[in-house]
């Protein structure tokens, strides 16, 4: 793996284009995301930021050109929160399908109550909001041994005290060694550096 | 500690899938509860004379249970292609094949398997010849496993669009004859008093044919689902 003075290389890709409803979304893009980084993807709507990441993290593997190479294992979060409406919170996060490791219940607990979701650890997350639903899916990066992360939207439906403490989850990931790529219209506000792809400059 | 093993997985997910089952047990009744009101159909239909009965026991017993297991394979994985699941599970590093294996078996679980235990209920319904009512389950229960593998490369396939549940029958239900055929003569065959042991050996045969390579169709198809 190439080592750069910032850390390991986690993911690579190479010449990505993508062609859309016959309009080209980017072309020839190249990223390379390295330990340590965080990164974030800009572009009007439409520009091609969810299929972006879809690529990257490996859900889109036809129709677009180019090689991407995953170095280490990623979790990623979509637009969709993937909670079960059926079972409570700790459930969602125990039995989750995304294939992490297996955590206590104490861990579990606390992953949630960092979310601000104390007390909501065993009721039917159909009884939960929209943003509590966000929230619960957000845990899972706490309990998570993924270095890297690819998030959607992260923000979305999330009020402004979770968006400022899921800000200062990102950096704490960042400065052990993780890396962060997300999608967002919001600038965000965190002491470590961003590195920012925009996705209109890369098509214009 | 790193992520847990296929085989551990695997239980994850079945406990999982049975958990959401129990939770919605409306979900587990309705095939049932079809299998009990089409049964009940036929002496409407057929005429109420028993011996008339006894001899379409059989194809009525295998015809109802595929349907009813046709009206739920839609279902395996819809709810989790709606709110999200289903992309972290393309993307969880276990083996897919092995992860899909563990949804159908938690269908069958609850549809097939169920099915084929209250079956001699039904049989007696339809006056089955006592001594077919024992190979009538076990056929039920070898061949709706397989219904359940071929019911679930339909679902895979057509979990992306909104409305999947016509042209799943139309894809599964060609593949369904051969289960229904060696079922139906596994049943026929004790009812007359033959020998029923090599019509479930082909079932057997059908089923680890199927175990083997349905997996791989419905890894296939929820990837291009997914993907598209």
């Amino acid at each position: 793996m190439p080592v750069n003075p910032s850390g390991m290389l986690l993911l690579a890709a190479q010449s990505l284009s993508l062609v859309r409803g016959g309009r080209e979304l980017f072309c020839e893009l190249s990223l390379e995301v390295y330990a340590g980084q965080l990164w974030q993807i800009e572009g009007a709507n439409g520009a091609g930021k969810t299929s972006l990441l879809r690529i990257l993290c490996g859900l889109s593997r036809y129709g677009f050109e180019g090689k991407v190479l995953r170095h280490s294992r990623h979790l990623y979060v979509g637009h969709q929160s993937a909670v079960k409406a059926l079972l409570t919170p700790r459930e969602n996060l125990a039995w989750h399908v995304s294939g992490e490791r297996h955590n206590t219940n104490q861990k579990i607990e606390a992953a949630l109550a960092g979310v601000g979701l104390y007390g909501y650890e065993d009721v039917p997350s159909h009884t939960l909001s929209a943003g509590q639903h966000r929230r619960v899916n957000l845990a899972r990066l706490a309990l998570s041994n993924s270095p890297l992360w690819l998030l959607d939207e992260p923000f979305t439906a999330i009020d402004k005290t979770g968006v400022a403490e899921l800000q200062m989850l990102l950096v704490a990931h960042v400065e052990a060694g993780g890396a962060v790529v997300l999608t967002s219209h919001q600038a965000l506000q965190v002491r470590c550096e961003v590195q920012t792809l925009n996705l209109d400059r890369v098509a214009a | 500690m790193s992520a847990p093993g296929a085989a551990q997985f695997c239980v994850r997910l079945l406990r999982r899938q049975l958990l959401l089952a129990v939770r919605r047990p409306i979900e587990i009744a309705n095939p049932l509860l079809f299998f009990a009101m089409v049964v009940a159909l036929f002496p409407l239909g057929l005429g109420p004379s028993p011996e008339k009965l006894a001899g379409f026991a059989p194809g009525v017993l295998w015809i109802t249970a595929l349907l009813s297991n046709l009206l739920t394979s839609d279902a395996v994985f819809r709810s989790d292609f709606d709110d999200g699941s289903l992309e972290q599970l393309l993307l969880a590093p276990q083996p897919l094949f092995l992860s899909v294996l563990a949804y159908i078996g938690a269908h069958w679980l609850t549809t097939g398997m169920l099915l084929a235990l209250v079956s001699p209920v039904f049989a007696l319904m339809l006056n089955l010849p006592l001594q077919a009512v024992g190979t009538l389950v076990v056929s039920l229960l070898l061949g709706t496993a397989v219904l359940s593998l071929v019911g679930g490369i339909g679902a895979a396939l057509t979990v992306g669009l909104k409305r999947g549940g016509m042209l799943i029958s139309l894809l599964i239900l060609p593949l369904y004859m051969p289960v229904l055929i060696f079922g139906g003569a596994a049943v026929q065959a004790a009812t007359s008093g033959f020998p029923a042991a090599p019509y479930l050996a082909i079932l057997g045969a059908l089923l680890c044919f199927a175990v083997a390579l349905a997996p791989l169709a419905m890894a296939a198809g929820l990837r291009i689902s997914i993907d598209a």
